[in-house]
């Protein structure tokens, strides 16, 4: 929060240099920020190519047709976002206090523990949590978080980590509080860590989130799946890449939100 | 020769700091880390803890705002006992700088500046204007500098924002952990003259730690040397402990630099400096040679609108323009008043010049110093440390009472005959000495 309100708040003073520091900025741009809209734009003018030149068979159509599709994709969208919103609110604060003197000295069993959920199979996982849960979209979702906490966790303590310590100690010495200090130096300086995190969790959720089929929550995987078992190849083919473009399309979402969070000072 | 004792009129808003037997023991630990420390630090004044690493003298100045807390023992600033205060309350009124400043990278440095008169509740404008007094007072120009990151200035730059950043709630009290560590030999000096600039003005306590003995004595109107676990060897000013060592210990730490050490006390202002014609950019060049030759002088000081030197031409130089130019001579040496004979040498020789311009505490030149009045200075003193010594010379000397070998000072590479027979040699001396 704070870090996308410090660069906006400074650059307001210097309204003439402004103008040109965007431009200069966005002449900087790292190459992925316009390279992979370039594969999602040509990836995804294929497709919709095909798919309006395509004759569909009526087992086809009831998959593919507009209306089903459309409420496939958006379920699983619903599936990631509501995953992701809920690791999120996990990871972020449990990887504070695990970097807090008090708490350090649990990190490593935490890590552990979270290790041990994305090291245990995706499909397995959500299989398993059916016993205790039953089946549908509740039960998808804690399987996708359990498996989704790692990389948010260990990217906040990291990105805690590498802020230098002087520069906490220099916050300290001059009189701010331990919550101020994390609130106004150490968060924005971990954010570009912290939200790789979240960006690689997003892109991991996205594609595990086809496998919640087998346990009766609707996603892109219905597509896959069914085109599995009743060989119908379109199906199969529209399937992988409506999730492979979904995945593109929030990488990159992830990686302008990156760029945008960070302070103009670390770049 | 203290700058205290120099303007007795001098305005101090500083504050004493008492250490009442503090002691610092790690758990863990058999020997404290600081065992026993008593000190007083008069208001106003800069106190310099030096001593050998691991000797406890950071962990004392943390100690004076609790980033560090005693084991045991009191500590008084302005009669107040801080061990009994909020640690967060109090440390936002003491000033703190550490090595490159410890500027917050993602912060300009205006809102660096801001950060404690903002937690203070200070109005906006008053922050402001507070934020530009302060560059000002660092040297820094607030239009240039204000908006800046950290990462696009120089160390010593940032260093400079840092002392700002730590005067910003006009604390009493300011603490520098080995504030001048990162930077090259020639920004430390104008750093250190900026400090002392400051000090003058502005007549805070100053606790400076440093590892650099010399920087100590130039600093410090009192410097404190520790040893391992914060045993104090000596806590006097610096012509005391050059002169008179209280241990064999501090006769070790200040070494043979001590020798030539008398420039490290004597500043430029202590030395008579010599008057200087200066001439404004744009002046037309007939009159500055008028008055240039009225006063006997060969060569003028270009100033600009504040009197800041920017280059030093001869008159045959100033007459090839029609006007007084505003070339910067980027090699110009420039010491303050404040500067030690020291820095100045380091400054003549850094620039292969014979003199260097002197300059008060906002950079206005105010004279010339020759190195002939510094080697003066050094002759006075060494036929004064001479004088102390046996009067032996070549005509007094009693042929044959001396058995000292010729001394070998230099050796060649190894391997020539040269060296090999250097060799045992350097063995003797140690042996001529105890007999």
């Amino acid at each position: 929060m704070t870090a996308t309100a410090s660069p906006a708040r400074t650059t307001p003073a210097a309204p003439a240099a402004a103008g040109s520091a965007l431009a200069r900025r966005l002449a900087r741009l790292p190459m992925d920020v316009w390279f992979e809209p370039l594969i999602i734009v040509v990836l995804g003018v294929g497709y919709l190519l095909w798919y309006r030149s395509a004759t569909l068979t009526p087992t086809e159509q009831a998959s593919l047709g507009w209306d089903n599709l459309q409420t496939t994709i958006l379920e699983h969208v619903k599936l990631t976002l509501v995953a992701t919103v809920i690791v999120v609110a996990l990871a972020i604060p449990l990887g504070i206090l695990l970097t807090r003197p008090a708490l350090r000295r649990l990190e490593p069993i935490a890590v552990n523990i979270a290790n041990i959920g994305q090291a245990a199979p995706a499909v397995g996982l959500l299989v398993l949590f059916t016993f205790w849960l039953g089946t549908g979209f509740r039960t998808a979702v804690v399987g996708l978080v359990v498996y989704a906490v790692l990389p948010i966790l260990q990217n906040t303590i990291v990105g805690l980590r590498q802020v230098d310590r002087r520069t906490i100690e220099a916050a300290r010495g001059i009189g701010f509080s331990a919550l101020r200090t994390l609130v106004q130096v150490e968060l924005p300086l971990a954010v570009p860590v912290i939200l790789n995190g979240v960006r690689t969790a997003l892109v991991i959720l996205v594609g595990t989130a086809t496998l919640s089929t087998f346990i009766g929550a609707t996603s892109l995987g219905t597509l896959i799946t069914t085109g599995v078992t009743l060989f119908l190849p379109k199906l199969l083919v529209s399937g992988a890449i409506l999730v492979a473009l979904l995945a593109l399309i929030i990488d990159w979402l992830g990686r302008l939100v990156e760029l945008a969070a960070t302070p103009r000072g670390l770049s | 020769m203290a700058p205290a004792e120099t303007t007795p009129e001098r305005h101090v808003t500083g504050a004493d700091i008492v250490l009442d037997s503090v002691v610092k023991r790690y758990r863990g630990q058999r020997t404290p880390a600081v065992a026993r420390l008593d000190l007083a630090i008069a208001a106003g004044d800069i106190a310099a803890f030096v001593g050998p690493s691991g000797c406890g003298k950071t962990t004392t100045l943390k100690m004076i705002n609790r980033l560090i807390e005693p084991t045991e023992g009191r500590i008084l600033i302005g009669g107040r006992d801080v061990t009994k205060e909020d640690p967060d309350t109090l440390r936002q009124g003491i000033g703190y700088v550490i090595q490159s400043g410890g500027l917050f990278p993602h912060w300009s440095v205006a809102k660096n500046i801001g950060a404690i008169p903002r937690v203070l509740g200070w109005d906006r404008k008053r922050i402001a204007e507070r934020t530009e007094y302060l560059l000002d007072l660092v040297g820094l120009d607030p239009r240039e500098f204000a908006h800046r990151l950290p990462k696009d200035m120089s160390g010593g730059q940032q260093q400079r924002v840092g002392v700002a950043r730590a005067l910003a709630a006009d604390p009493p009290v300011l603490l520098m952990d080995e504030p001048f560590g990162a930077v090259d030999p020639i920004t430390r000096i104008r750093l250190q003259d900026s400090l002392l600039a400051i000090q003058q003005e502005l007549g805070k306590t100053i606790v400076i730690v440093t590892h650099d003995f010399e920087e100590a004595t130039k600093l410090g109107d009192k410097v404190l040397i520790l040893s391992a676990g914060g045993h104090v060897e000596q806590y006097a000013t610096p012509e005391q402990i050059l002169t008179d060592p209280a241990t064999p210990f501090v006769e070790e730490f200040v070494g043979s630099g001590a020798k030539l050490a008398y420039l490290t006390v004597s500043r430029v202002r202590d030395v008579s400096t010599q008057p200087v014609t200066t001439a404004r950019v744009g002046e037309p060049t007939g009159e500055v040679l008028a008055r240039a030759e009225a006063a006997g002088h060969t060569w003028v000081v270009v100033v600009d609108e504040h009197d800041r030197p920017r280059s030093w031409p001869t008159l045959a130089e100033v007459r090839s323009k029609p006007e007084i130019s505003d070339y910067l001579d980027r090699r110009l040496p420039v010491v303050a008043r404040s500067s030690t004979l020291n820095d100045a040498l380091d400054a003549m020789l850094a620039t292969s010049q014979g003199a260097a311009l002197v300059t008060d505490g906002r950079g206005a030149v105010t004279g010339s110093l020759s190195i002939e009045a510094v080697t003066e200075v050094i002759r006075a003193k060494l036929a004064e440390s001479r004088g102390e010594q046996e009067n032996l010379s070549y005509e007094t000397y009693v042929p044959g009472t001396d058995p000292t070998p010729t001394p070998v000072v230099a050796a060649d590479e190894p391997g020539t005959a040269a060296a090999e027979s250097a060799e045992p040699e350097s063995a003797e001396p140690g042996s001529a000495q105890a007999s």
